[in-house]
This record gives structure tokens, sequence and C-alpha cells, in this order.
């Protein structure tokens, strides 16, 4: 699992999805299950932080011709 | 005798030719250009002005309801294309364009101008919807192409730190009107295209006139937008202006604004989404345990009922219920026992001597040697008896038979 401030928004949303889905489907072990809420409720952390800080970040090139 | 020629009244003869016109579908449906003069505008709201062109001149009427239809009603010594019918005014006598749209003359041209060109790119295959590439739907970075002082770059700015502050947003400046702006979008498409860590490009312009629009209606332009690696979104102009920009992109939004909304994801609607995640977090994992804790429940209730414990439990049971038993029987047993003893005990008392003699009978005994005599021949004449009563006994002596 990659760590948790370098994951993008997107990757961390999509992986949260993920995990959401994984236990659903109750294949699981109770102790993979704890493990992987563990991680979903990191993730859910991260995605607030990411949303709550993000400010927009614009930069201009210029162009030829 | 005056031969009297037949006459017609003015009326008649004007209604007459009224009529003709009316019938001439030609004169129904016409554009006519010419140069605006004697532009008057009537406190009705009503304008009335003359079209001419070198050899002659058309009486105009453009009504109130009609002019308010109009981008901008013409001013005299304007060139303008005037579509309408002819129709006669019977009152004055003359015939006037009924006038119901007014262009400036030129914009027709680019009208033919932007027909062919989408004709000749649609049977390119250039706007086909195969062609059409999905939008990312969580955009890291997008290229903007637009002119940096514009309102529009504004409202893009606006909804996209609203809407997805996350996204990054590289501009690639251009003009977006006049002659030199096509190859400058180009260029600015060209620009971002460079570069490999675009998700998407907005290509987008505010409202304004057919004219200030016509940069994006550039052959050139078009062919940008189809060569971009990453997906292209439009919004050039107003809700109705359709540009064959918008053709040739990946999606025609009809506002600069809303190109940025359709390229973003609503983060209010994604924290929502994390919430309810958080949540389904919570409810699964609760449930795994309440479920696990019942499995534990019923483990626990099995290994109770195999355990030898309980099945000691369960011989002692059985023992003290055989003792129980035993104990009962014993005691059933040793009454049935008293019980017969008390019978044969009474069945005893009632057959001793005492309880027959009680009964009114007698013993005989000889006086000499207390002998019973039990029957009437062994007594000898005379012998001394004795006779025995419940009560006492007697002396007696025995005669002879």
């Amino acid at each position: 699992m990659t760590n948790l401030t370098e994951l993008t928004f997107e990757a961390a949303y999509n992986e949260l999805e993920q995990i959401i889905a994984q236990l659903d489907s109750g294949e699981l072990s109770l102790d993979d299950s704890v493990a992987l809420f563990e991680r979903g409720r990191q993730l859910a952390t991260h995605c607030q932080s990411l949303l709550d800080n993000a400010e927009l970040r614009v930069t201009q090139i210029s162009v030829d011709g | 005798m005056f031969d009297i020629p037949s006459t017609l009244t003015i009326t008649e003869l004007t209604q007459y030719i009224r009529e003709l016109f009316a019938s001439d579908s030609r004169l129904g449906d016409v554009w006519v250009t010419g140069e605006v003069s004697n532009m008057r505008r009537a406190a009705s709201g009503h304008c009335y002005f003359t079209l001419k062109d070198g050899g002659a001149e058309l009486k105009c009427v453009l009504f109130r309801t009609d002019a308010q239809r109009q981008t901008a009603i013409p001013r005299d010594g304007d060139s303008i294309m005037a579509h309408g019918s002819i129709q006669v005014y019977v009152a004055n006598g003359v015939y006037q364009l009924y006038v119901d749209r007014v262009r400036p003359v030129g914009v027709g041209d680019l009208y033919l101008q932007f027909e062919q060109l989408k004709q000749k790119l649609a049977s390119e295959g250039l706007f086909d919807e195969e062609r059409k590439r999905p939008l990312p739907l969580f955009p890291h970075k997008i290229g903007i192409v637009t002119s940096a002082d514009a309102a529009a770059f504004q409202d893009v700015q606006n909804v996209l730190r609203r809407r997805y502050p996350l996204v990054e947003v590289i501009l690639a400046p251009t003009l977006v009107q006049g002659a030199d702006a096509p190859p400058k979008i180009v260029a600015a498409l060209k620009a971002l295209n460079q570069r490999d860590d675009l998700d998407a490009i907005l290509v987008c312009r505010g409202g304004g006139s057919i004219e200030d629009l016509w940069a994006f209606n550039d052959e050139r332009v078009a062919r940008a937008i189809v060569a971009s690696k990453v997906p292209v979104v439009s919004g050039v102009g107003h809700e109705t202006d359709f540009t064959i920009a918008d053709f040739a992109a990946d999606l025609r939004a009809p506002t600069p604004s809303a190109a940025a909304e359709l390229l973003t994801p609503d983060s209010y609607e994604l924290r929502q989404r994390v919430l309810r995640y958080r949540r389904d977090l919570d409810d699964i994992i609760s449930t795994l345990v309440g479920e696990k804790r019942r499995d534990l429940e019923d483990i626990d209730r099995t290994l109770k009922r195999a355990s030898p414990a309980a099945q000691i439990r369960a011989y002692q049971q059985r023992l003290d219920d055989w003792n129980t038993r035993m104990i009962a029987a014993q005691r059933g047993r040793l009454a049935i026992l008293r019980e017969r003893l008390l019978s044969k005990q009474s069945a005893l008392v009632s057959a001793s001597p005492q309880a027959i003699l009680n009964r009114g009978y007698a013993m005989v005994r000889r006086a000499a040697d207390q002998s019973r005599v039990n029957a009437a021949a062994d007594l000898r004449s005379n012998e001394s008896i004795i006779l025995q009563f419940h009560d006492g006994e007697r002396k007696a002596t025995s005669n002879s038979s």
C-alpha cells in the first residue's frame, strides 16, 4: 500500500471505493476486514483533508506564434 | 350615345394589385440588400426606412414586435440584408417590404462559409461521435486556451475554485477575436500539447457577436482541436452559439463556466460521498464484529454442551436419580413387609387358644398330668379333669358315657 500522504485525491478515493466493495463482499477474515477498515478510515480522512486544503493553482505558459 | 367605358374605383384597383402581390410566392419570402436611408422610428415603436442601391429605392417597414427581435436596428448608411414580404399598402398606394429579419451585409457570406466548412469537416469524419474521447473523472491538470484578461477566464477560475480546487490550471493565453486569433489559438493548443501532464484542455471565450466568435469557426482551429492528444472541451459564447470548434471538440459546453463544470467533479458531492463511505465503513465493521461475537457465543454454547463436566454432571444426576428411586423402592418393599407382618400377627392372634376360649369354647386337661384331652374316647370314667374357660378353671369328673 502506498504511503497515504503521497496519494492523490483520485487514488485515495478509488482505493476507498474498492475497500468498501471488498468489505461489502463479506468474504474476508476478521483480521483482513479490520485492517481494511483502518486503511479505509485513513483514506477517508486523507480525502477530506485534501479537499479542505485545496487551493486552485494557476500557471501561465508562454506561447510562441 | 356615348360609349361609357367601365371604370374601377381607386380602392378596387389598388386592392386588385394587392391581391396580385399577395398571390406571388416569390414576393412573400424575399431577401434584399441595400443601404438604409430615411430611418425613422415612430412613437409606436415601428421603424420606417428606405433601402436603396444605385438604381432603385424600396420602402420598408419594421414593426415593433419584429424590431425587438433584431440584435441591431439598422441606421442610415448601413448596408443590410433584409428579409420579409412585399405587400401593397392600400391607403397610400405603395408597395413596401414588411421586414422581419435584418442582418448586416457580409454576415450572410459568413453563414455560407460556416455551413460549407461544417459540411466539409463533417464529411471527413472530424465530428463523428466515435472520435469523441471521454473526459477524466478527476482531472489533475487542465490546460486552458483563452484570453488571460477575459471575464470568461475569471468565470472559469471561479467555477474551478468552487467545484474542484484540487485541479491545477495551465493557461495558454491567446487572442480570441480577430483575424490573428486563429493562428494564436492553434499555437496555444500546440504549446499545451507539447506537455504530457495534462488531462484535458478547455478552449473558451465569452459571448459576442457572430463576427466576435468567428475565430472559432476557423478550419485551422478545428483541426488543432481534433489533433489534440488530450480531450478538448469547448465553451464559446452563449448557449445559442454553435461554432465549428464546438463540433470538433470532444465535448461542447454552452458557456465557459459550463465547460469548467463539465470538466470537473463537484467537491461538495465528493465530500458527501467520502462521508458516506466513512459511515459505510463503520456500519460494515460493527456488523462484522457483531456477527463474530454471535459466532463466538454459539461456539461457547457448543463447547459447554460437549464438555466432560456436563457429562459428569449428567451422570451424577442419573446416580442421584437412581439413588432416590432405590430408596423409594426399598421403602415401598419395607412397607409391604410390615403390612404383611401385621396381618399375620392378627391372624396369629385370632388363632390363639385364648381367642378360641373367648368365643365360648373350653379346653379339657387331665388333672393328674395336665395333658390335654382331645377326644371323648380318651377319657376313662370317673377321671378327674380340669375345664379351662377363658376366665378361669373348674374341676370336674367325667361320667361314663
